[in-house]
């Protein structure tokens, strides 16, 4: 029954070559066509400030996204990202402006806490819903989604929410501006989640679990997995990491608005997909999911460096390229 | 009564494969195979898995093309362009594999495609009462207006018969049609094709169940690894000598020896054990070392009753272990207390068809190969070594995936993943099916090994030769209820018919035992 070694080195190779995962290749192979693509264009874009400037910007989409593998890759969603992101920023604000505690650095350094902590529970409060409840995520998410952008809102009232102190403005723009190593804050953050990522999910029974639930919730339970628990877990994770990126970018503007992550949670999601991670759960790719945040930003770079395409379009190449990615990777699925 | 030897020998035969072969890649799975079907008999196809009965039925029907070879139609040569056109041409394919809507209806799913319809709408009561007519045909009585969903299994299967029927047909090829069947189902589709043989049908049949072939076969081919062994008469084949055929070697000791490893010693013990719609006070004992068959019809509530006390589903009872009381709030918990429950659903509850044997073989122990949070790879893949060696999987490659094996080696994963709990209680629903005799072979095999290293074991089982062949004791559901036991010589096949379709329970008796 078993094959027989492959009898030359030629065959072994070949063999090899056909081994390895297209879907797990192709997202990367697409970065480096736009890479050239965007050389072509316009020789500044490869100028080594505008790639990282491109990094820097896509840093909230591809920390955001990191959380979203995970839910997706077990076999869930989440639509109100970009609505708990406003909602954490104006919180952490809010908190910030109470001057509660004495100290700029320590007000920060627990209003970070207290960002993370109000992402955990809104994360938590979608993983609770929808598990408990037994509601399809993209309903639940689709209500907690109007919910968490009405509220901030509301705090707002319907204006924005803005850091008064200068002082904690100067000390916290930083961690979106400054530098470590030659590389900016933001992309060693994204560099940070990306790593805590990619080792749970790969390299722990928790991420193990994610993977066995999305492929099957059945089997997994069967297994002995407490399937709500993990489901919920990776709502929570989603949360955390929205804070992550709320921490990133309220230094940017110094200020929430009604506005705040409009449409990001569409983003995420497409940086996601075109990671290679399968929407119907069971395959997770951080580094892939990275790359996809990445490719959204320097497509939009592109068009902005180029004269061709007006950067008003930029939605719609967003749109063709995540359907793109899909037919790809149907493809090299199905030769699979 | 099957005595019908190459009939109308002097007519072309309807279909005909001419030295067929068909590779996949540099495959090839069906070698120069050429074979006959006239008008008017009912032609058997047996193999074990993987000897090529599938591909053969796909390249008969249109599915799939030959790469060498052809089929030909009444003596002459035709290109069957797709299943549509085989269709067209009378030829039809009742699929193995359930595909039906399971909200539609029982009429809408059999007139899918091909609604009857009066004016602009769809005229619903003559197609609820043709659907009525078809399935009475088959010996169901099902009202034409239920969902398929709210079918079991093998009315599914009979609605998908039913629904292939309605095409006009001249060959009807039934692929392991009775896979999900009872006996007594059974019984009732080989009278419906003993009727379209009758009908001048010619029928090509592909079975693993042998007494089923004998019963309603004129001619059997056999194959294996994708060459035709022999084509004979059905007269003069035995079952026995039909394996022998399949798998090129002598079958008649199929189950292992039977040694009374069973001792006095009771390890579990469940009282009055309900299941809310599949069971009702439910008893019963497992002493340390037994083998306890669980026999019944399809939907006789055996393996919802075995969930209910493993905890995978919602059930009340008393459980004793060991004669300790123990309540199992999920199936976590059983697991913790050396009890290990083997899916009859291999593809949908047991393994991760889309992930690798090694993720697939840990998922249930998977801290036994963590260190800290960590997952050790090392020892994952040493675990899958031993896995394959001692479970004898075989794998053209380790890295393929769960989804790629064949049932058998599925099977002894599945094994291999829950043997790593390390239980004192196994329990297999359905432990050979969908398997090639061969494996079916090594798994009893393994059954008895295991109940002679001093664990228990529970069968649950349709096939009541293999619960006869391995058990010490067999234990009968129908309806929710336990209506018998057979042990020793007791252990028939008529003994267990009787119990599980009725004819013989105790009336009183059960009422006696309802009302305790």
């Amino acid at each position: 029954m078993t094959d027989t070694q492959p009898t030359t080195d030629a065959r072994g190779f070949a063999r090899k070559l056909a081994d390895i995962d297209m879907t797990a290749v192709a997202p990367f192979l697409a970065l480096a066509v736009l890479f050239i693509l965007g050389a072509l264009v316009n020789p500044s874009f490869i100028g080594v400030d505008n790639i990282l400037n491109v990094l820097t910007r896509s840093s909230f989409i591809a920390i955001i996204a990191v959380g979203a593998t995970f839910v997706i890759s077990a076999g869930g969603l989440d639509l109100s990202v970009g609505s708990m992101a406003a909602l954490v920023a104006g919180i952490m604000i809010l908190f910030l402006n109470s001057a509660a505690i004495d100290g700029n650095l320590t007000m920060l350094a627990v209003g970070v806490v207290v960002a993370i902590g109000v992402g955990a529970g809104a994360g938590l409060i979608n993983g609770a819903v929808t598990t408990i409840g037994r509601i399809e995520p993209f309903i639940v998410t689709l209500g907690t989604m109007a919910i968490y952008r009405s509220v901030t809102v509301w705090l707002a009232n319907g204006g924005s929410i803005a850091m008064k102190s200068n002082d904690m403005r100067n000390l916290f723009r930083p961690v979106y501006t400054g530098t470590f190593i030659g590389l900016p804050i933001p992309v060693w953050i994204i560099i940070a989640v990306g790593l805590l990522g990619a080792f749970i999910l790969y390299k722990t029974s928790f991420g193990r679990h994610v993977i066995a639930v999305g492929s099957n919730e059945d089997v997994a339970r069967y297994s002995g997995i407490h399937v709500n628990r993990v489901r919920a877990m990776t709502y929570v994770i989603q949360g955390i990491c929205v804070a992550i990126a709320v921490v990133v970018y309220v230094p940017r503007l110094g200020a929430a608005t009604t506005t705040t992550g409009m449409l990001w949670e569409l983003q995420a999601i497409t940086a996601v997909v075109i990671g290679g991670t399968a929407l119907k759960g069971g395959v997770g790719r951080i580094w892939g999911t990275i790359c996809g945040a990445f490719m959204l930003e320097i497509v939009g770079n592109i068009m902005v460096l180029s004269n061709f395409v007006s950067e008003y379009l930029i939605g719609a190449v967003q749109g063709v390229i995540i359907i793109i990615a899909m037919l790809v990777q149907r493809t090299l699925q199905r030769k699979g | 009564m099957s005595t019908h030897p190459n009939p109308q020998q002097h007519q072309p035969p309807v279909l005909e494969a001419r030295s067929i072969a068909k590779a996949f890649g540099p495959v090839e799975v069906l070698t120069d195979i050429s074979l006959t079907i006239q008008p008017g008999e009912v032609h058997a196809i047996i193999g074990e898995n993987g000897a090529g009965k599938s591909t053969l039925m796909k390249l008969l029907s249109g599915h799939l093309q030959p790469t060498r070879g052809s089929v030909a139609m009444d003596g002459e040569d035709v290109h069957l362009a797709g299943p549509v056109d085989a269709e067209h041409r009378g030829l039809v394919l009742v699929h193995q594999e359930i595909l039906l809507a399971p909200h539609l209806t029982v009429a809408q799913n059999i007139f899918m495609g091909r609604e009857l319809k009066r004016g602009l709408m769809v005229n619903d009561r003559e197609m609820n009462r043709l659907a009525a007519e078809a399935v009475r045909k088959l010996g169901a009585d099902i009202d034409p207006t239920t969902p398929v969903s709210r079918l079991s299994i093998a009315r599914r299967q009979l609605v998908q018969i039913a629904r292939a029927l309605q095409v006009p047909h001249r060959v009807v090829i039934f692929d392991e049609p009775t896979a999900s069947l009872t006996p007594i189902e059974t019984e009732a589709l080989l009278k419906v094709i003993r009727n379209l043989r009758d009908q001048n049908v010619a029928v090509l049949y592909i079975s693993h169940r042998l007494p089923e072939v004998a019963a309603i076969a004129d001619r059997i081919t056999v194959l294996r690894d994708g060459k035709l062994i022999a084509t004979r008469n059905a007269s003069e084949l035995q079952p026995v000598d039909m394996a022998k055929l399949m798998v090129g070697r002598d079958m008649s000791k199929l189950y292992p020896e039977r040694e009374e490893t069973a001792t006095r010693e009771t390890i579990l013990e469940v009282t009055n054990f309900d299941v809310p719609d599949y069971a009702r006070g439910a008893s019963f004992s497992l002493r340390k070392g037994e083998i306890l068959g669980f026999a019944g019809l399809i939907g006789a509530g055996r393996t919802e009753l075995l969930e209910g006390i493993v905890g995978l589903r919602a059930g009340q009872g008393q459980v004793k272990l060991n004669g300790k009381p123990v309540r199992f709030h999920g199936v976590r918990d059983s697991m913790a207390a050396g009890i290990v429950y083997l899916s009859e659903d291999r593809k949908g509850k047991g393994l991760l068809l889309a992930q690798n044997l090694r993720t697939n073989l840990t998922l249930a122990s998977l801290e036994k190969f963590t260190k800290g949070p960590l997952i050790e790879r090392k020892r994952e893949e040493q675990g899958l070594d031993k896995a394959i060696a001692e479970f004898d999987i075989r794998a053209r490659r380790r890295d393929l995936l769960a989804g790629q094996l064949s049932g058998g080696n599925q099977q002894k994963l599945l094994l291999a993943k829950m043997m790593l709990l390390d239980p004192s209680i196994v329990i297999i629903d359905e432990p050979t099916r969908g398997i090639d005799i061969g494996t079916k072979e090594q798994i009893y095999k393994f059954i008895a090994d295991l109940a002679k290293s001093g664990k228990s074991v529970i069968v649950i089982s349709s096939e009541m030769q293999e619960l006869i062949g391995i058990c010490h004791r067999i234990l009968v559901m129908r309806s929710s209820r336990i209506v018998g036991e057979v042990t020793g010589e007791a252990m028939t096949e008529d003994e267990i018919v009787v119990y599980a379709t009725g004819v013989k329970t105790n009336e009183a008796e059960l009422y006696a035992a309802g009302s305790a």
